[in-house]
């Protein structure tokens, strides 16, 4: 699996999103991604990547875009 | 209740747009609302955000002896609309924006961006005397049962907290909870008694904008629930540099013994005060709290009695158990115990049902220094994120909503697994779950079952259901 499908993967199934609605995502710009769901999706990205984020950056990480730019800090290219 | 006069100048509220308000500001506006909307003793139903305006109304129609019922402004409409045909109140005070989806609302006074609303009732229902104030005990499935809290029962209780967090006018507390949910509202009735500083707030924990209005007003305490100390822990809490910080406080379910234990290590090490408490709507809010001093050595515990209360443990026949490690119900004595609940309006006018004495439901035991730990529930319900959600109710509800399925609920806190016999509708009752109660999907795990086991009388074998799971 790509990291871009990893990324997609780890959205969807937190929030039980279709693949056309993913990119534009955005923290509470639906019900499911509140501030319990963006906990579950930091959770599935830092599985996902084997990564563990910094606190900035995890509340830093506000739209489905947003989260490829912060994550190249943490050495993965989307 | 407050007596805003005394603080005068002090700031009693910062909002998101670091707009501050003094006590003297918020008591002349209270009079400016209560004169110019000439509104006097009845029932008014608050929908609430941590803004200004929802924090001016409940204090004036509080101070002045008018009954709130506080809701959370995002209550499912369908939900809201039942407890307003059950309770009549007179009044809505909700923010500006929202008046326009409440037709034959006539909006007879508005400021801070909230308006209030007259209805089409005047005094349905007559109120008792000692009545303050009602909260729910459920209340994202919309159940019409209200406690119903005395003007006696939150003085002593926040007097009470006041007391045991040594609460003075230099604090400034950050809100992390709604104003509808006691807990939170405690938190508000304990700072204005003392003259402190509200910083008010609507962003979670997972904003920038949070930690930012955190750091700019230099917030001195928070308050959370179980899930909020997870969030924390995940956020990287420990790593965070917030020297205004002074004290946490938890209540609203049993936190983990090992977050307990690394938020009590962190508070030790940071020179922090990290204080875990019990209580329930039933009681005002508080009944116990373990002092920050004992955080580490007891861990787990929910500490000792609030100051003027007392804790006591019941065997099954009621008799009092005073040996050590001993587990049964917890009872609990004090002013803060509530008049009772209300059903319906008819029932705003019974007086003290309960004399002081609550039965909690919550199993507990008490070791031999006299520290309790709670055990387990009697009743049949979860906490959702620190809401109380009763699971006969999800499932009575589940079933209206879908006559062609059989339901049963179970599970563990923050977790409700809801067992269904259709498969093909998990994903609607999923949606439904979800929708009337505005709880996040990841609160609910809907299982479909082939059928909900029952014995020959009918009655659903709960402990089949969870082998399930």
């Amino acid at each position: 699996m790509s990291n871009l499908d990893k990324y997609k993967k780890a959205f969807a199934d937190t929030f039980e999103a279709e693949e056309e609605q993913l990119a534009n995502l955005e923290y509470q710009s639906i019900p499911k991604w509140d501030s319990v769901g963006h906990m579950a999706l930091i959770a599935a990205l830092e599985e996902a990547f084997d990564i563990m984020m910094d606190t900035d950056d995890i509340i830093d990480f506000s739209s489905f875009e947003k989260g490829k730019e912060i994550l190249k800090k943490y050495d993965v290219a989307i | 209740m407050w007596r805003f006069s005394v603080f005068g100048e002090n700031t009693a509220v910062i909002d998101e747009m670091g707009r501050q308000y003094s006590y003297a500001r918020l008591e002349a506006e209270g009079a400016l609302l209560v004169n110019s909307a000439k509104i006097s003793r009845c029932l008014v139903f608050c929908m609430c955000t941590n803004e200004i305006g929802s924090l001016l109304g409940y204090v004036t129609f509080v101070n002045n002896r008018i009954v709130p019922v506080m809701l959370d402004k995002n209550l499912d409409r369908e939900l809201l609309a039942a407890l307003i045909e059950n309770y009549k109140p007179d009044f809505l005070w909700l923010p500006s924006v929202n008046v326009g989806e409440f037709p034959g609302l006539d909006a007879v006074y508005s400021t801070w961006g909230y308006t209030l609303g007259k209805t089409r009732y005047a005094n349905a229902f007559p109120l008792y005397d000692k009545l303050a104030l009602l909260l729910t005990t459920s209340g994202s499935t919309g159940s019409p049962k209200l406690v119903r809290q005395s003007y006696a029962n939150i003085k002593s209780n926040t007097e009470a907290i006041a007391r045991f967090l040594e609460l003075d006018e230099t604090e400034r507390p950050v809100t992390t909870m709604p104003m509808s949910y006691t807990y939170g509202l405690s938190i508000i009735n304990s700072h204005l008694h003392v003259g402190a500083s509200i910083i008010l707030t609507q962003k979670t924990l997972m904003e920038k904008e949070f930690w930012r209005q955190f750091k700019d007003y230099e917030a001195t305490s928070f308050g959370g629930v179980p899930y909020i100390y997870e969030m924390l822990d995940k956020l990287r809490f420990f790593r965070m540099d917030l020297p205004s910080l002074r004290t946490m406080t938890q209540a609203g379910g049993k936190l983990s013994p090992d977050l307990h234990k690394k938020f009590a290590e962190y508070a030790d090490k940071a020179g922090k005060h990290f204080v875990v408490m019990y209580g329930q709507t039933e009681a005002t809010a508080r009944m116990s709290y373990l002092p920050y001093q004992k955080s580490l050595e007891k861990y787990g515990s929910m500490g000792i009695a609030i100051p003027g209360g007392r804790l006591s443990l019941i065997d099954i026949d009621g008799s009092e158990i005073s040996a050590p490690d001993v587990v049964g119900e917890l009872i609990y004595k004090g002013d803060n115990v509530t008049l009772g609940y209300a059903e319906s309006g008819a029932d705003l006018i019974k007086g003290d049902e309960r004399g002081g004495v609550l039965v909690t439901g919550d199993m507990a035991k008490r070791d031999a220094d006299g520290y309790y730990y709670i055990v387990g529930r009697k009743k049949r319900f979860l906490k959702i994120f620190g809401s109380r959600v009763n699971l006969d109710e999800i499932e009575r509800m589940v079933k209206l909503a879908f006559p062609d399925l059989d339901c049963a609920c179970g599970g563990v806190d923050d977790k409700m697994n809801v067992f269904v016999t259709n498969a093909s509708l998990r994903k609607n009752v999923l949606k439904f779950l979800t929708d009337k109660t505005g709880f996040n999907h990841i609160a609910f795990n809907v299982v479909d079952v082939r059928e909900i086991p029952r014995n020959d009388s009918g009655k659903i074998l709960y402990n089949k259901l969870n082998e399930i799971e």
